[in-house]
């Protein structure tokens, strides 16, 4: 009793910090770090935060992810902090998170990224300096990185840690579009060619075959140099490009499905083909899907720089990580920063992904239970 | 086997088919008129009916198809805008350049990827295991645009005007100004060094990912009980390794040939525009800035077309090497 009364009294003011010491440091270390970085940015930049003219959604959105970092750890911490799924049961998602947990790299790439989308929507209130506003051409260009500018400025004189932080808010929302649409569609396209077979199978999986023949990245900059660049499209070629490698994951696995006892069980019940298709085949096909997706988002990214950094992405004076790896480019020598940290931007959040990727095909395959 | 190559042969072709039909249509469904290439200030109506029709644009979208697929089956890729020259030339000039860096890039690849791969895996939860580990999902993550112009940075721009090393490399081009001075030796040593930077930073982000698979690939073998009996009869332990295990846990690195072939021209595309290697890569991506369709076609689809050869020359090195494989 007294137990959990300190444990409460410790949440009330460092949220994350008993779950912390009951070892479950995942959990724990994302909702302290959370919660920090939203006091800090409710401190430190309340001028910001007060002086916002809130009439772009993305500023009420920042706000409402500010309230939601402060008090979310904090209620959730004080509650007890129990992830109720990962205490009992041992049905596969139990297991998986449970197996998941015990994977310190992957909770660690789970927190960061937690942590750069958290940024990302935070970037009204912790951006230094508008990310187009260009400064004294004269005096203010190519500073190295200091107090002022702790990343420093690029020729345009704008300071390259506030494109950066602006830069995220688009990296990191087209991976996850795309990979959405391309996850939904390929599950799709991949259930139905696997469950039906005969000819639509193999119709469908030439056709697969044929885009993956092709490297993706010419496919990309052909389509994008046909037509304008824009956001829209980016997004749109990436999601529609890359649902041919789901289809193949998918098919592979309801080809496996479609003889088990379960879906025979649910066809003799008469249920109809989309019925078996998506209450019977989808679920229980979704575990290699959810890797490929995580490992996806990554992928996504470095090919959305890639593009941005030819020119054919996000469009100046916008930003994005591509574009200002791009602008750096020509004064390398004069001014490394401009280049460098865009870049470790890319590599940090994509490598969180992949971290978190290689954990749930750990946790998901049945084969590695037991082993670590 | 001779009919399983037969079969491997004819499935490629209506694969390069499919990949020059969609080609096709992607660049004649996009909206904008080639023949205003040609529109100069004055022209009437009728003159650029004139051009439509010299082109055979005022024709239906079928017939182009049909006269596009029969000019491709000649090897007619047609004409650079920009260049001025018919683009199989132009094609068959720059494409050596592109296979020198790739054939050194996936070399050393290889190379460096499956000795990095063996040793994590014979030294499975050692320190030296995880360090390896992390700095391959490093590289693997890395855009190798970045990593490029990371490696101009040091070896090239510090090492040469900061650091003053003696030793530093080019950053662009295939060769160096006093090219045509140097004797025999001299050029193909200034040839080898233009060729470093590129196939490293192509090489590193690649190798990265086939050491996590040839760990995962050589940590299976080892597992099994050919490789206990050898260790049992007390063979030394280089010689099961190297003999009994890596034999067979290279059976499905060769997959990865296949595999990675995509994701090296993807990356030469980035790396040939960094360095200004005058290869494939870069002359798609300035056709595209020249809005040069003829050459944006012809070059993706020769890529297109390398990557089913590559697939198909690795399915039959498959096959060959193991002996598992069914041909049915």
């Amino acid at each position: 009793m007294t137990e959990t009364r300190r444990g409460r009294l410790l949440a009330g003011v460092l949220p994350g910090v008993p779950q912390l010491l009951e070892g479950r440091w995942g959990a724990g270390l994302f909702a302290l770090v959370a919660w920090a970085l939203g006091l800090w940015t409710l401190l430190v930049r309340w001028e910001r935060v007060s002086g916002l003219p809130y009439e772009s959604p993305g500023e009420w959105v920042a706000l409402a992810a500010l309230v939601a970092a402060i008090l979310g750890p904090w209620l959730w911490s004080v509650r007890g902090g129990r992830l109720r799924a990962a205490e009992r049961g041992d049905g596969q998602w139990a297991l998986t998170l449970r197996a998941f947990g015990r994977n310190r790299l992957a909770l660690a790439g789970m927190v960061a990224i937690g942590l750069f989308y958290m940024v990302a929507v935070l970037t009204p209130f912790l951006a230094p300096y508008d990310p187009v506003h260009q400064g004294d051409l004269a005096s203010q260009r190519f500073l190295g990185p200091s107090a002022a500018h702790p990343l420093g400025t690029d020729q345009f004189a704008r300071d390259v840690l506030s494109r950066l932080l602006y830069g995220a808010r688009v990296s990191l929302s087209i991976g996850f579009i795309a990979v959405g649409i391309s996850v939904t569609l390929g599950t799709l396209i991949g259930a139905v060619a696997g469950y039906l077979g005969g000819r639509t199978d193999s119709v469908i999986m030439r056709f697969v075959d044929m885009v993956i023949a092709f490297p993706r990245l010419v496919l990309l900059i052909t389509v994008i140099a046909l037509f304008e660049p824009s956001i829209f499209l980016i997004v749109a070629v990436l999601g529609l490009t890359q649902w041919p490698y789901v289809s193949r994951i998918v098919r592979g696995e309801v080809l496996s499905l479609r003889e088990r006892e379960f879906v025979q069980a649910a066809r003799a019940l008469g249920y109809s083909r989309r019925r078996v298709i998506l209450r019977h085949i989808v679920p229980n096909a979704m575990a290699p899907v959810i890797v490929a997706a995580t490992l996806g988002i990554g992928n996504t990214i470095v090919l959305e720089a890639g593009l941005s950094f030819l020119g054919l992405g996000i469009q100046p004076p916008d930003p994005s990580w591509g574009s200002m790896v791009e602008n750096g480019r020509d004064v390398l020598l004069r001014a490394w920063w401009i280049s460098t940290f865009p870049g470790l931007a890319i590599v940090l959040t994509v490598l969180s992904f992949n971290l978190v990727g290689d954990g749930l095909r750990d946790a998901l395959d049945p084969r590695q239970a037991g082993r670590r | 086997m001779t009919r399983y190559l037969a079969r491997r042969l004819l499935g490629a072709i209506p694969l390069v088919l499919g990949v020059a039909t969609i080609l096709f249509f992607i660049v004649n469904l996009a909206p904008g008129d080639p023949a205003l290439v040609y529109a100069r200030p004055g022209m009437d109506a009728a003159t650029m009916e004139q051009i439509r029709a010299n082109f055979g644009l005022d024709r239906p979208i079928h017939v182009r198809y049909g006269r596009w697929l029969a000019s491709l089956a000649r090897g007619d890729l047609g004409y650079s805008f920009a260049r001025n020259r018919p683009v199989t030339e132009l094609i068959a000039e720059i494409l050596p350049n592109t296979l020198i860096l790739a054939g050194v890039a996936f070399g050393i690849a290889f190379l460096v990827g499956i000795v990095l791969g063996v040793i994590q895996a014979v030294r499975q939860y050692s320190a030296l295991d995880s360090i390896l580990s992390v700095l391959a999902l490093f590289f693997y993550s890395m855009p190798s645009f970045w990593l490029a112009l990371m490696m101009i940075l040091v070896f090239s721009l510090f090492a040469r005007n900061v650091w003053e090393w003696p030793i530093w490399f080019p950053a662009s081009g295939m060769t160096s100004i006093d090219y045509e001075f140097l004797g025999g030796w001299e050029r193909l040593a200034d040839r080898a060094r233009h060729l470093f930077l590129p196939a490293m930073s192509l090489a590193l982000v690649l190798s990265a990912g086939i050491a996590r698979y040839m760990r995962a690939s050589m940590l299976e073998v080892i597992r099994q009980d050919y490789i206990r009996t050898a260790r049992a009869k007390g063979l030394p332990a280089r010689s099961v390794v190297f003999k009994h295990a890596l034999r067979n846990a290279l059976i499905p690195v060769a997959t990865l040939l296949g595999l990675y072939l995509p994701f090296l021209f993807s990356g030469t595309v980035f790396i040939e525009t960094v360095f200004s290697w005058p290869g494939m890569g870069k002359l798609v991506v300035d056709a595209i800035n020249q809005r040069d369709y003829p050459v944006v076609l012809g070059g993706s689809l020769i890529f297109a077309t390398m990557v089913v050869v590559g697939n198909l020359l690795a399915d039959i090195l498959y096959a060959v090497i193991d002996p598992r494989v069914r041909y049915d």
